[in-house]
């Protein structure tokens, strides 16, 4: 953690005090904890937190011994990191405010100040530089849990964004030689951009020559959307294979005249059905009623 | 000299670039396809890029080129095999390639050549002004 304006003597004597007071100094951490904890209605049992004291003064008294108080992210404070890690991840699954559990670790000053101010009650100057590394000490601890809980938070929100954008854009084979791309919610640069590569790589993998994409689950059309939707055509056009537009609403289709949009170029249609009868009529497949005498192609 | 190979496949011509195209590259190919095309009268235009991970507006519009070159000659052109990290990169690049055929693969460009050139047949028979 940061220490500006302040040169640490390369004495000092927290490390030593520490080591040899921690039994103590847990017996005095445990019971203010245990008179605290009454009033407070934490979801952790009393047994678990005297464990979680009694883990994070041997590791702090292992760091101590071997590091410096100044770099807690160097190797002989893994031990330490570890256990922080391991503590907020637990606190957190059992719904712990990242809060709470940082406040856990700086009650630690109390029974730690008190201990010191024993140990140095003659020397206040000594005393006070003592203080200033202790607290420096437990803060970055304290920071370093938050740090964990945000973190692990991230990973969750990123995973579930990339789960919901596979969910989101299906590609689906209808028939031989025919494609569905449902496309529900709404349509942003970067998810055109991973649907537009879904699509291409279905139309190579399937060897399609049409593609429906069906927008009845898009809520809203504006320019933005329409031009998306014109690029993804385009690009498919360019890999060989038709695109059909379906599922627009008449609403959408208001829209999409009142902004200018021209989408004269693309073949659309109101419903999925309707475009998958157009679909199977171009490729020469069987339709489900004799309503045209379909053109063999191949 | 460096060139690139024009193979004849029926009536069709087929031309496979695989290596980075140059402007004396491709004047040469328009050179060799326009000659080929009204030396076996071929009808169709086969331009496999299926080899080409990267396009730019120079090779669009060399495509553009030829295909309408190709045209004047009464040969219609489809461009085969583009990558689909291709096609995303010309439509991002606002180069959509208009007036130019395009299908997946080989065999479905043939399709595509032998159906407009029953079409074209049809109409020249039916006495129409060929459009």
């Amino acid at each position: 953690m940061k220490q500006e304006n302040f040169t640490p003597s390369s004495r000092s004597r927290l490390p030593e005090i520490l080591i040899r007071e921690q039994s103590s100094l847990l017996a005095d951490w445990i019971e203010s904890l245990s008179a605290s904890a009454g009033g407070r209605t934490g979801s952790r049992s009393r047994q678990q937190l005297h464990e979680d004291a009694r883990t994070f003064v041997t590791a702090l008294a292992r760091g101590v011994q071997d590091g410096s108080l100044q770099d807690l992210k160097s190797s002989e404070w893994s031990r330490m990191h570890e256990f922080l890690t391991e503590l907020s991840r637990s606190r957190a699954e059992e719904g712990t405010s990242p809060t709470e559990t940082a406040t856990f670790l700086f009650s630690f000053k109390r029974p730690l100040f008190g201990l010191l101010k024993k140990e140095l009650a003659g020397e206040p100057e000594a005393l006070a530089e003592e203080l200033w590394h202790a607290t420096a000490l437990i803060d970055g601890l304290g920071l370093q849990t938050t740090e964990i809980f945000q973190r692990s938070r991230e990973e969750i929100i990123r995973r579930q964004q990339q789960e919901l954008m596979d969910l989101s854009t299906p590609v689906v084979k209808l028939w031989k030689d025919i494609l569905a791309l449902p496309l529900i919610g709404t349509l942003d640069s970067s998810r055109t951009q991973v649907v537009m590569q879904n699509l291409l790589e279905a139309i190579v993998a399937h060897s399609a020559t049409i593609a429906i994409i069906d927008i009845t689950g898009v809520p809203t059309v504006d320019t933005l959307v329409a031009q998306h939707l014109l690029k993804t055509v385009a690009a498919a056009r360019l890999m060989g294979a038709d695109c059909i537009i379906s599922g627009i609403r008449p609403q959408i289709a208001q829209t999409i005249i009142h902004l200018g949009v021209d989408l004269a170029d693309v073949t659309t249609k109101a419903t999925l059905a309707d475009a998958f009868q157009l679909a199977l009529r171009r490729t020469g497949g069987p339709l489900p009623a004799s309503t045209a005498s379909s053109k063999q192609l191949a | 000299m460096e060139r690139i190979p024009i193979l004849k496949l029926g009536p069709f011509l087929l031309v496979s670039i695989q290596v980075d195209m140059h402007d004396r590259l491709v004047l040469t190919l328009q050179d060799d396809l326009t000659e080929r095309i009204v030396q076996t009268r071929a009808r169709g235009v086969l331009i496999d890029i299926s080899g080409l991970d990267m396009v730019d507006s120079f090779i669009g519009r060399m495509l553009g080129n030829i295909a309408g070159m190709a045209r004047i000659l009464d040969a219609e052109t489809v461009v085969i095999g583009m990558q689909p990290s291709v096609a995303i990169t010309l439509v991002e690049l606002g180069l959509s390639l208009p007036g130019i055929r395009t299908a997946l693969n080989i065999d479905r460009g043939m399709d595509l050549l032998r159906a407009s050139l029953e079409e074209r047949t049809e109409d020249f028979s039916a006495g129409n002004q060929a459009g």
